[in-house]
């Protein structure tokens, strides 16, 4: 069909220039990865159609000439016919295309975290100073075993015989969750790397493999293994501290995932190990996993190519009847389990899968770890919680809920500048994140951020050591599973129960 | 040279005697009494170490190998060369289902039948060719999302059906040849089915060569007939299925 001259969808937001404090310096021009701007010769001008609001352009304006507002040309309000449908319907009419973004779903679902509040000691129960006292954060991630051998050495001191699995340890409880080298810059990589190294805690290379220059943080790495078995080879899988089996993500479960050819340019191709300009296609389901026996199968691959040195962690998304598939893979050999919310963020998935499938990651987790400690096979297994965490309270509340650690992946990119535009299918990232432009990747230091992100997890998990002390816990893997500590407001009885927690006052 | 008696030995202690030995520098292994012990050569290396496998193993041998040789002289089970980067599978016998999953190179030859899913996802990547030549039939799924390398359908037992269904779906790289004609209309559209030319056959003839001489085959038993090749019709099927919110 013949495409049509015109477009129903109007611009979603304007970029005003103040002509009288603009100097023409064009700096917006060069910094729009969208090309908004250009130079009318005597002025800027601007093409508001290109606009997404990433916030570039103004942070980078330095005579603050900038202003990006809503299009106040507005579609008639209607309740039901919500501009977002109407615009799909107006896009999908044109082009015929699956609708797809970035980043996890805008939908305005309940958000559990927020209704659930913790617990503090007063009078009774002192509270702990972490200013003064020791509060420990470090964590282990991996399988621990059901019974301990303990005996005498020869000078009669006691020593532990048994043969720990092996274990990650995180000196405070967060990773950075899975984001591949193709789906984001290598410099957005290499800040998770260098912030990981410095924190002592971990980042996950997703199911593009392992970057050369990231080979020497190995210490700090967790290695994917997903559907197209991407850059996957013997010295990948024993080249970080953990191998991850990714079987699905929060904001699409049950579908693959296409890096698209135009992405794939050299360094990708040496790194996932495929040509370049083919699609990277992750089928959606493993083709050798279709049942708890062959995810076993290639669980015990995976540890006899590394012999048994390596945790094996397998990411699943959130969906109906999760606390059962847990405890199926828990039972297959998994020494982790990686669960992801919902709400999670992606490079690009359909929004018809991530604003309508999965469960909310709070919910989640209650079952699992409820149903796990029911099982008496909580130990075999950490569990990692994911699906937006967007503050140091949300992890606190996952751990209470029955997480040993938390994964950040939206919040680590908001640290390197993105505004949460979802554009990221695009591969225009105005910030350098989600794009592989050599002049957009460039301006993306990774010693800067990686020193932000350094920043932003000590604040966090100071703020959890503040609350750690209010609760009178001194470690925070005493808080793991401690349900009783949380209280819910402003839920149902059924939404209380799946939680597994109080109603406040009670 | 080392001969490893299996009888009633379970896969973790056997793949662990295979790893010792190659630490300790053996190439050649005998494995006797092989009964369903999985993952034999999963993750090792070493160009020059061959390990003969007598009985019957289990699944995913030769999973995640970079360079070694392993000799079946039976038939074996699934997932065999499972990501495969490196190295040679031979098995005197039928084979299971999954044979090459995402292997990106070295050679898997098998001598009667494959199973179902063989090939998926296979990729080649620079000088890096995974080759899979099968002697028989195989079935359904064949070659679905196959990326790159090379497959050969030699359907040698001249069963009028050696193929399956959903054949080559999904199939974005990489070349299969077939020594049979097949009904080509019920295949995917994604693929595209050529005569091969003297080009092919010479391209071929290596292979073809390694692989007679596995089995013991007089080469011109394999290589009298014509072959036909199938190839991708794009390195992008899916380019034109989506939008952008």
């Amino acid at each position: 069909m013949t495409k049509s001259s015109f477009s129903n969808i109007q611009s979603e937001y304007l970029a005003l220039i103040d002509h009288n404090k603009c100097v023409r310096c064009k700096r917006c021009i060069q910094n729009c990865g969208w090309g908004t701007y250009s130079f009318g010769g005597d002025k800027i001008l601007a093409d508001h159609s290109k606009c997404v609001a990433c916030g570039r352009c103004y942070t980078y304006c330095p005579e603050g000439a900038i202003s990006i507002v809503k299009n106040p040309t507005v579609l008639r309000e209607n309740a039901n016919w919500k501009e977002g449908l109407i615009k799909n319907i107006w896009r999908q009419s044109e082009t015929g295309g699956i609708v797809i973004s970035g980043m996890g779903t805008t939908f305005k679902y309940k958000k559990y975290f927020d209704h659930i509040l913790l617990d503090a000691c007063q009078v009774t129960n002192p509270s702990i100073d972490p200013l003064r006292e020791p509060m420990e954060l470090r964590t282990y991630l991996g399988k621990k075993p059901s019974r301990l051998d303990v005996g005498l050495d020869e000078n009669g001191e006691p020593v532990l015989k048994s043969k720990m699995p092996p274990q990650i340890e995180l000196q405070t409880p967060f990773v950075f969750g899975a984001m591949s080298y193709g789906s984001i810059s290598l410099n957005a990589q290499k800040a998770m790397a260098l912030a990981a190294r410095a924190l002592g805690i971990v980042m996950n290379t997703g199911e593009g493999g392992l970057h050369d220059d990231l080979v020497p943080f190995g210490k700090n790495i967790i290695v994917q293994v997903a559907s197209g078995r991407f850059g996957v080879h013997r010295d990948y899988l024993n080249s970080g501290v953990a191998v991850e089996i990714k079987i699905g993500q929060g904001a699409k479960p049950g579908i693959g995932g296409h890096l698209p050819g135009e992405k794939i340019g050299a360094d990708i191709s040496k790194t996932r190990m495929i040509p370049v300009g083919t699609d990277a296609i992750s089928p959606a389901p493993h083709h050798d996993i279709y049942s708890i026996e062959d995810l076993r199968q290639l669980i015990y691959a995976v540890k006899e190519a590394t012999d048994y040195e390596k945790p094996v962690s397998v990411k699943v998304a959130a969906v109906h009847n999760i606390a059962a598939i847990v405890s199926g893979i828990v039972r297959a050999g998994a020494d982790i389990v990686y669960i992801d919310g919902y709400t999670g963020g992606t490079g690009a998935a359909p929004n018809i899968i991530k604003d309508h499938v999965g469960i909310p990651i709070e919910l989640a987790l209650a079952q699992v770890d409820e149903r796990l400690r029911d099982e008496g096979i909580r130990n075999e297994a950490s569990i990692i919680a994911a699906g937006s965490i967007r503050s140091s309270a949300d992890a606190v509340k996952a751990i209470a809920l029955g997480a040993d650690a938390v994964a950040i992946g939206t919040a680590a990119l908001v640290v390197m500048g993105c505004h949460v535009c979802g554009k990221c299918n695009t591969g225009n990232c105005s910030w350098g994140i989600t794009t592989q432009r050599p002049e957009l990747v460039r301006r993306l230091d990774p010693e800067v951020y990686g020193e932000r992100l350094y920043n932003l997890i000590s604040a966090w998990s100071h703020e959890i050591q503040e609350v750690l002390g209010a609760m009178g816990v001194n470690s925070i893997e005493s808080l793991r599973g401690s349900r009783e500590r949380l209280r819910g407001v402003e839920l149902t009885d059924a939404e209380l129960k799946a939680l597994g927690i109080k109603h406040a006052g009670l | 040279m080392i001969t490893i008696d299996a009888a009633g030995m379970h896969y973790k202690e056997l793949n662990r005697l295979i790893r010792e030995g190659i630490g300790k520098g053996i190439k050649k292994f005998f494995l006797e009494n092989i009964n369903g012990q999985y993952y034999i050569g999963d993750g090792i290396k070493g160009d020059d170490v061959v390990i003969n496998i007598n009985g019957t193993p289990g699944n995913d041998i030769g999973a995640f190998m970079d360079g070694p040789t392993l000799i079946v002289n039976n038939n074996a089970q699934d997932n065999i060369g499972n990501t495969m980067n490196a190295g040679k599978i031979i098995i005197k016998g039928d084979a299971g289902d999954v044979v090459g999953y995402g292997m990106r190179g070295g050679r898997i030859y098998i001598l009667g039948d494959a199973g179902y899913r063989v090939g998926i996802h296979m990729k080649g990547y620079n000088e890096q060719l995974p080759v899979i030549i099968i002697g028989g039939k195989v079935g359904s799924f064949f070659a679905e999302y196959m990326a790159g390398g090379i497959i050969v359908l030699l359907g040698l037992n001249d069963s009028d059906e050696f193929d399956g269904e959903y054949f080559a779906s999904g199939m974005h790289g990489g070349t299969i040849y077939l020594r049979k004609k097949i009904d080509f209309s019920k295949y995917s559209k994604d693929v595209e089915l050529y005569e091969a030319d003297e080009n092919d056959m010479i391209f071929l003839k290596k292979y073809l060569t390694e692989y007679a001489d596995s089995f013991n085959i007089p080469y011109e038993e394999i290589s009298g007939k014509p072959f036909y090749k199938i190839v991708p019709s794009s390195a992008r099927p899916y380019a034109h299925l989506y939008t952008s919110a």
